[in-house]
């Protein structure tokens, strides 16, 4: 093997550099510049970021365990693009609470590792790299989760977190044995005749309750809202669309390719899960009062649409799913900033603090109208056409009841979106967040995000780029 | 014909509101006032400019006006679909930039006096320029797709609006209710969209709507519950422009949106957003009449029919001024709807849709006036209700003769505006279906009586005693109220037969008198009877009684016929028939809408228990959630 294959893995082996960068910079950085660090980090992965763009060529390492296509870079891409813009709303967070108590390299350094683990996942070439990958994802989140440890809720948060994680991962790992003992491999290029019988079944949903439990899928979300609310919003944020979206990733690709022959089994049970997602995660995003909340429920209703692009197995349906998901991670991550931008200001995190926020911060209340616009569905932002999208190829297969429902859902988040939109425009407050003005940073992050949300919708070659990078699943 | 420059026509509002929108702490409220007004005055001459250049010099090639689109592909869908950006020009849609341009402006300029010293001043414009920016688009889309962004774009802009007034807590729940009736609606539009891109594969309004093309030809192909799947498309396009224009039993956004400003009223809810319906069902109106023989045309035919009796019926008992006018607004349209569901195609055949859009664009002039008219009033004395007029002829005499002139155009009497298209609409009802005729027919006399209920009531009735004397409105508001008072006198005198038919071929229209004559008395009728109950003893009873010498004389003469009259419509009609379908519109529908949405909020509040809190439900919710699923499957899929 050539040395120069380990190119291959140039994004792993650049983000573990990173890593160990911090870890020795965190030795050599004065006590009294310790906020520095967040500076360096970010400098380092924006670098990173920027790199990644750069060509590679396809191919797999280590006997197929690891493979990497343009489409998984693509992946890889989206993935870096969403954690700078997570590290850019965080930096002040970091700044001003974390690093004074001595933790600012760390932060780094788990979600890196974190990240780390999801591009394993999503290169993975058999069931192994998987699973180590999906580990190595998770677990850094559990302790990031419980990061503030004065806050009881936070560590709260943490616990609740490695617990279902760790009942997810042990299904799944389970799933896997099973799915080996159905087929005799646990590379997916040799398991190409799988066959529906009971044990094959039963291995499947419970491999896939693994991931579905990332992408917060019902009965599978339980976790999702306990834990948004507790951990800092930094990692809620990044949770809800890094984690998320790589599971996303990894399970659209396995559906379509080694689990094809299942097809006829998760169409079905997708069709199911699709309807339960969207419709309990909207009736209980009705009612939140802590945003943190409402956007867990409302990112589990998200989840519901990702499905309905998946469920038609089809080179169209990928598409419009990668494309749905691009779409959230912006507008996710703008209304995340928001409140962010917020919290870390006045500490507030209701609704009603929300109250008349436009008298005094009109900026930040349009980058929220926006980002909920968007995930409400509604033109021009972006996340109208990811919807109509999915809605189009869904229907192509001839999903019209489905499509009907999730429409329908649509429309029902609309009323809840716009409560958010009420409080900060119409509603009337005495005591309203007075005006303040957002570091650099989470300036930045916040405008790339809306830049996002605008330029995913009018910028059509993006959607035939990605219409192109699946031509493999028209095979 | 060069069209390239009309792109302008939606793109100065677009300007403006970018404007406006980001630097609205900065610019003075009579500067952002006079952006506004300029840059819709800009669009609007640039809308005439095109109409001009459209039917007076290129559009028309060997007798047939011509369609151009200028358009570029925005994005391959997939191999077969792909979605177009630009602009079409054709005789509806240059009608359509000359209606929205000529409303918006006077709005515009109606707005400078009537919000003057409103704290949201610019922000009120910023809305105005986006909600016209939307319209144009919406007007002039070459495709579904394009119309439908611009469609929600509408509502949105409109939910800015109806709820611009947040300090009334019942703006904000109109505002609320408008927005998601009517997003309700596009699910229809959105799944018809689908279907149609679909089945047809492509959204071009050219190739959809070619008689010989593919489109119209194989609608028969596919079947879906024994019907084509193009007509269940047609259908369910049309229930989403029924959200729109607010017809039965989508209607009930319409009263409550009332709640937004006056000039918003006359703008959106009179003269451009509430006809978008009308406007989809004649853009596509070749697929509606050619699938499956025009079936979803007689859907369409028929809700309009019974939406303009129905909201005639309601609006007689209407006290507000405002909803009066609203569902007035809904009847009309019901007009416009039912006059596109019985025309045919080609030649004199198609003059119910020539009669539809004429009376779209009489009804945009004479409504916008007196929603106008109906805010000059509320800004003289600070009240919706009637009860808190009358007399007011005194001391607003510009409202009141520009009230009469919309009312008498509305009422059909000769020769105002109203009198020329409803009778186009009156005779294509005769010759297809004699129900909706008498339909009409009935409208026209209802429509008639409670517009002069109101006008009496107003202006005339009772002397109200004001806590502070009432007086005429600034130049900025009277000046559009004179502008479209002369229009709705004189715009019924375009020979649109010429301009605006289904084939694009025009012909020649000649009023047929027997019909008009019937129109005209059923007409009278309804003013004479709005008359004898809402005019009420005053001093210039006796100038009226000489003109209408005759009637008035046989009626008070005989005393006991005034009072069979009092009796048949007070305790018969206004009690048996219109109080109860007011209440059933109230209860019933509204309810049932209302019903959706709490029964929703009901069960989110019950479900809430399954998130205890407690890791150990999670689990076992984790666990029984595989163990259903695999069930599920193995018994059932395997």
């Amino acid at each position: 093997m050539d040395i120069s294959n380990f190119l291959l893995m140039r994004q792993e082996i650049m983000l573990l550099s990173i890593v160990l960068l911090l870890i020795i910079a965190e030795i050599f950085i004065p006590n009294d510049k310790k906020s520095s660090i967040v500076h360096f980090a970010i400098f380092l992965f924006g670098i990173h970021t920027i790199l990644g763009f750069v060509e590679l060529s396809e191919g797999s390492l280590f006997g197929g365990s690891f493979q990497t296509t343009k489409l998984v870079y693509f992946f890889k891409n989206v993935l870096n693009v969403g954690v700078l813009i997570v590290l850019l709303q965080s930096a002040d967070w970091i700044q001003e609470k974390v690093v004074n108590e001595n933790k600012g390299s760390e932060f780094f350094i788990l979600l890196f590792s974190s990240l780390l683990g999801m591009y394993f996942m999503i290169s993975a070439g058999d069931f192994l790299m998987f699973y180590i990958g999906l580990e190595l994802g998770t677990l850094p989140v559990a302790a990031l989760a419980a990061y503030e440890t004065s806050k009881r809720i936070s560590s709260e948060s943490g616990i609740k977190f490695i617990l279902s994680a760790a009942l997810a991962s042990g299904t799944a790992l389970f799933g896997v044995s099973l799915l080996y003992a159905t087929s005799g491999s646990i590379f997916f290029a040799d398991i190409t005749t799988i066959t529906a019988s009971n044990l094959t079944i039963l291995g499947f949903v419970l491999f896939f309750s693994g991931l579905a439990f990332k992408i917060s899928i019902v009965p599978f979300h339980f976790w999702t809202a306990d834990v948004y609310e507790g951990a800092p919003i930094s990692v809620s944020s990044y949770l809800s669309v890094i984690s998320k979206g790589a599971a996303v990733f990894i399970l659209m690709i396995l559906l379509f390719t080694v689990l094809k022959p299942l097809m006829h089994i998760w169409e079905n049970m997708i069709y199911g899960l699709t309807i339960a997602t969207m419709v309990i995660g909207n009736l209980f995003a009705l009612r939140q009062q802590n945003m943190k909340r409402f956007l867990a429920f409302s990112s589990i209703a998200q989840a519901g649409f990702i499905l309905l692009g998946i469920i038609s197995g089809t080179q169209l349906g990928a598409t419009t799913a990668i494309y749905f998901v691009l779409v959230y991670i912006f507008s996710n991550l703008a209304a995340f900033g928001v409140v962010q931008a917020i919290s870390l200001q006045t500490g507030k995190e209701n609704m009603d603090d929300y109250n008349g926020l436009y008298r005094t911060n009109p900026k930040l209340s349009l980058v929220m109208m926006l980002a909920l616009f968007s995930l409400a569905g509604i033109p021009p932002v972006a996340g109208f056409f990811g919807k109509f999208f999915l809605f189009t190829s869904a229907a192509s297969e001839g999903y019209y009841l489905l499509v009907f429902i999730a429409a329908a859902n649509a429309t029902i988040s609309l009323y809840y979106y716009l409560l958010v939109v009420r409080a900060m425009f119409i509603r009337k407050n005495d005591n309203p967040i007075p005006f303040f003005n957002s570091k650099i940073y989470m300036r930045l992050g916040l405008i790339v995000s809306v830049i996002g949300i605008f330029v995913l919708g009018l910028y059509s070659p993006l959607y035939d780029y990605i219409f192109e990078l699946n031509g493999f699943l028209n095979q | 014909m060069n069209i390239n420059y009309i792109i302008l026509v939606p793109l100065i509002p677009l300007a403006v509101f970018l404007l406006l929108g980001i630097f609205s702490h900065k610019i003075k409220p009579a500067v952002s006032g006079l952006i506004g007004v300029g840059g819709l005055l800009s669009s609007t001459i640039l809308s005439f400019y095109a109409a001009y250049q459209y039917f007076f010099i290129y559009g028309k090639v060997d007798g047939v006006f011509q369609t151009f689109v200028e358009k570029t592909t925005w994005m391959n869908f997939t191999d077969t679909l792909h979605i177009d950006m630009g602009i079409l020009i054709d005789p509806i849609s240059v009608m359509m930039l000359v209606v929205v341009s000529t409303i918006s402006l006077m709005v515009h300029i109606y707005s400078n006096g009537y919000m003057k010293g409103d704290e949201g001043f610019t922000k009120f414009f910023a809305y105005l320029s986006l909600f016209s920016f939307s319209m144009f688009g919406l007007v002039l889309a070459t495709n579904l797709f394009q119309i439908y962004i611009f469609w929600e774009l509408v509502g949105v802009s409109s939910y800015l609006l109806i709820g611009y007034y947040y300090t009334k807590s019942s703006a904000i729940a109109a505002s609320k209710k408008a927005f998601i009736v009517t997003r309700f609606a596009d699910l229809g539009f959105l799944i018809g969209i689908l279907i149609i891109g679909y089945y047809t594969g492509t959204y071009d309004f050219i190739d959809l709507n070619n008689p010989e093309g593919n489109a119209i030809l194989s609608w028969a192909a596919t079947s879906f519950m024994g019907m084509s799947v193009i007509t269940w498309a047609l259908i369910l396009i049309f229930v989403g422009g029924a959200g729109k224009s607010a017809m039965f039993p989508l209607h009930i956004w319409l009263p409550d949106a009332m709640e937004g400003p006056t000039p918003v009223s006359a703008l959106i809810h009179a003269a451009t957003m509430v006809v978008a319906g009308c406007y989809l069902v004649a853009r596509l109106f070749p697929m509606y009449y050619f699938v499956d023989d025009g079936f979803a045309l007689h859907i369409v035919a028929y809700v309009g029919a019974f939406s303009s009796l129905f909201a005639a019926v309601i609006a007689i008992t209407q006290t507000d001024i405002k909803r009066v006018l609203a569902f007035s607004t809904m009847s009309q349209i019901g007009y416009m709807m039912f006059a596109l569901g019985v025309s045919g195609y080609g030649g004199h055949e198609g003059v119910g849709y020539m009669a539809s859009m004429f009376h779209l664009f009489t009804h945009a002039m004479f409504k916008a006036l007196l929603f106008l008219c109906a805010g000059s009033v509320i800004h003289a004395v600070h009240s919706n209700e009637l009860k808190d007029m009358g007399g007011l002829r005194k001391y607003m005499p510009i409202t009141n003769i520009t009230f009469l002139i919309a009312a008498l155009a509305i009422a059909g009497v000769p020769p105002f505006a109203g009198f020329w298209s409803k009778d186009e609409i009156l005779v294509a009802a005769f010759h297809h279906d004699k129900l909706i005729y008498y339909v009409g027919l009935l409208v026209a006399g209802l429509t008639a009586f409670y517009m002069f209920r109101l006008y009496f009531g107003i202006f005339w009735s009772k002397d109200t005693k004001y806590d502070h004397t009432p007086h005429e409105s600034p130049m900025s508001m009277s000046i559009p109220l004179m502008i479209l008072a002369f229009l709705s006198i004189t715009v019924g005198f375009i020979p649109f037969s010429e301009f605006v038919t289904a084939d694009r071929m025009g012909f020649e229209a000649h009023l047929n008198y027997p019909l008009a004559a019937v129109a005209v008395g059923v007409g009278a009728v309804g003013i004479i009877l709005s008359w004898i109950f809402y005019k009420k003893e005053n001093d210039l009873a006796q100038k009226f009684a000489n003109f209408f010498g005759v009637f008035y004389k046989w009626t008070s003469n005989k005393f006991y016929f005034d009072e069979i009259y009092l009796f048949v419509t007070k305790k018969i009609i206004f009690n048996l028939i219109a109080a109860p379908i007011a209440k059933f519109d109230k209860k019933i529908v509204d309810g049932t809408m209302e019903g959706i949405g709490n029964k929703t909020v009901l069960l989110s509040q019950k479900i809430k228990g399954l998130q205890s809190g407690r890791v150990q439900d999670y689990a076992l919710f984790f666990v029984g959630g595989i163990v259903v699923i695999t069930m599920v499957f193995i018994y059932m899929w395997k």
